[in-house]
């Protein structure tokens, strides 16, 4: 339908616009393999495959136990959110009782207020119940966030559901709580799962919270543990850039398999929000 | 969209109702719901509206995080007006939604254009994968791949040189007159993947014979353009522009990473003051009168935009 021309300039235009958003992150794994020798503070591309950086900003930047934080956060936030919304979507969704309505729009705040307008105060409270410097000051507050999204997103879904399903069950005597969880979570399984990656994204590269709440260096997550990196070996360009392969990797894993419910869901999120 | 709910559930229950002794009553006010939601309302309440609330309450004061405060009332707002270096940091919220969100949606509206009968190329998928990608990557990782690219020996002073222009060379982070836009450069790398993303699905959504009918009607690539994908975008355009903009606002790890408000105060933003005078400086009522405003600002340019939204859309 379209000619050639015009279908070969739709290539050249997408593989232009590809190549510029792959430069910058193509350049930090190559530098993460340039031999320190070579190194720069700049992107470099090897002689030849060094490894050995990776080791180096493994050990020197304790990134083991700053993963293994941010696995956990991001773990708890994506199970306890996950809970949350659920519950909260089901109820904003197939219950009819008053203030409905207003509750859910006031779950949607969440959705649009900054993290920098409540990390301030949280910071005090948090501090006064002895919770800063814990894990508990990233997984809650972090929670609290992803709910906005979450119940947002499962009130959508529970509600694509048609009332014929329920009712049949219903007609069988289940409860509100079966059908809830022997029902809509299975037949949500799509839903849930691009939910939980879009929670476990946000969480794992959440900054500005574990930089307010966490100065216990065990404790840092990956973002965090780089950024301290980062100002601690500003001319090992090789090794910050390993560093920073490492931070990336996890998420951008996911993203590589999954990367069409990423989209969707950042998409579809982003369009009824 | 909530008035109509009595009727799919006023069905007859048996064994619920047995089990139920206000049965009658429960087919009218659900109160079982309001169980269901309590959970998630407490922690969205103690973790994010009670803060909220206390951020108004404490800008209102001059407090340095450890001694009494004391009453302050507006003090912290006006010194916000008053402040030239608090001005500036508003000031440079607003060059980077020229970088965050208008240059990228210009960008990818073109794009999406020149791409319009694309949707069915194959392979989009895995280009759409690609130019997605930024958006996933941590800011701080983002942050330290493009000091890289700025750096004094760096890849753009170098491709600069192949060309011929060693006289532009700087250190562009580091250089008062370049530091901004180079930061909002960064930005668009960002957000123009979201943008084509969110165009490129729109047009997969307008209706082909309305591409016919331009056709038929003798327009050339430019009229069609004006005339069926740009009306047809309009919904996508205010999202791409509501996430932009917030996200040009709300710029923070970016700029903490990148240049630390530096050099001098050229890339200072409002929250990155939010976070300095709070946690560096000890002055919290100041860093939250900056986050009410900052905050207000968010939500004043959400609203408004949300008014360019099409009738239709609004569901």
């Amino acid at each position: 339908m379209i000619s050639r021309r015009e279908r070969a300039l739709n290539y050249a235009v997408l593989t232009v616009f590809a190549a510029l958003a792959l430069v910058p992150l193509v350049g930090v794994v190559a530098s993460s393999l340039t031999p320190r020798a070579q190194s720069s503070p700049t992107f470099t591309w090897p002689d030849h495959l060094d490894w050995s950086n990776f080791s180096t900003a493994w050990a020197q930047g304790h990134f083991a136990t700053y993963l293994r934080s941010s696995l956990l956060v991001a773990v708890s936030v994506v199970l306890i959110s996950g809970v949350l919304a659920i519950l909260a979507g089901y109820s904003f969704a197939r219950f009819d009782y008053p203030g409905r309505s207003l509750l859910f729009y006031v779950t949607l705040i969440g959705l649009m207020v900054p993290p920098e307008a409540f990390v301030i105060p949280l910071y005090f409270n948090l501090r006064d119940v002895g919770l800063t410097d814990s894990y508990w000051s990233l997984i809650l507050p972090q929670t609290a966030q992803s709910l906005a999204f979450g119940v947002f997103w499962m009130r959508n879904f529970f509600r694509s559901v048609p009332s014929a399903v329920i009712e049949a069950a219903r007609l069988d005597g289940a409860s509100d709580w079966r059908v809830l969880w022997q029902i809509l979570v299975p037949i949500s399984r799509p839903a849930l799962l691009t939910m939980a990656m879009l929670v476990f994204m946000w969480t794992w590269n959440e900054f500005l919270l574990p930089l307010v709440m966490i100065t216990d260096e065990a404790k840092r997550t990956a973002p965090l543990g780089l950024a301290f990196f980062q100002s601690a070996h500003t001319t090992q360009y090789s090794l910050l850039a390993a560093a920073s392969v490492i931070v990336a990797l996890p998420v951008v894993v996911l993203y590589v398999f999954l990367q069409r419910h990423f989209i969707s869901g950042m998409l579809s999120g982003a369009v009824k929000g | 969209m909530a008035a109509t709910a009595p009727r799919p559930t006023t069905r007859k229950r048996p064994a619920d109702a047995s089990r139920r002794r206000t049965a009658g009553r429960r087919d009218r006010v659900q109160w079982k719901g309001y169980l269901y939601a309590l959970p998630a309302l407490t922690v969205l309440t103690v973790f994010l509206l009670v803060p909220l609330g206390q951020l108004v309450r404490i800008s209102l004061y001059h407090w340095d995080g450890l001694s009494a405060s004391t009453w302050a009332g507006l003090a912290n707002y006006t010194e916000i007006a008053r402040d030239p270096q608090l001005r500036a940091s508003f000031g440079h919220s607003f060059v980077l939604i020229f970088f965050f969100a208008l240059v990228p949606i210009a960008l990818a509206l073109t794009l999406a254009a020149v791409t319009t009968r694309a949707a069915r190329l194959r392979g989009v998928s895995v280009f759409r994968a690609v130019i997605f990608l930024p958006q996933v990557v941590a800011m701080v990782v983002t942050a330290t791949a493009w000091t890289a690219v700025y750096a004094p020996e760096g890849v753009l002073n170098k491709a600069l040189n192949t060309v011929g222009l060693e006289s532009v060379n700087r250190s562009w982070l580091g250089d008062f007159g370049t530091a901004l836009p180079a930061v909002g450069l960064i930005g668009t790398w960002l957000e123009i993947g979201l943008c084509l993303v969110l165009f490129i699905a729109g047009i997969g959504q307008i209706p082909r014979e309305l591409y016919e009918a331009a056709k038929v009607d003798g327009a050339g690539a430019v009229r069609e353009f004006f005339a069926v994908t740009l009306p047809g975008l309009r919904g996508q355009i205010t999202v791409a522009l509501t996430l932009t903009v917030i996200a040009a606002l709300r710029t923070f790890d970016l700029v903490y990473v990148a240049t630390h408000g530096g050099p001098g105060n050229a890339t200072s933003l409002p929250a990155f003051e939010v976070y300095n005078r709070a946690f560096n400086t000890g002055q919290v009522g100041s860093a939250c009168a900056i986050a009410v405003v900052l905050t207000g600002v968010i939500l004043l340019l959400t609203f408004l935009i949300t008014k360019l939204q099409p009738e239709d859309d609004g569901s």
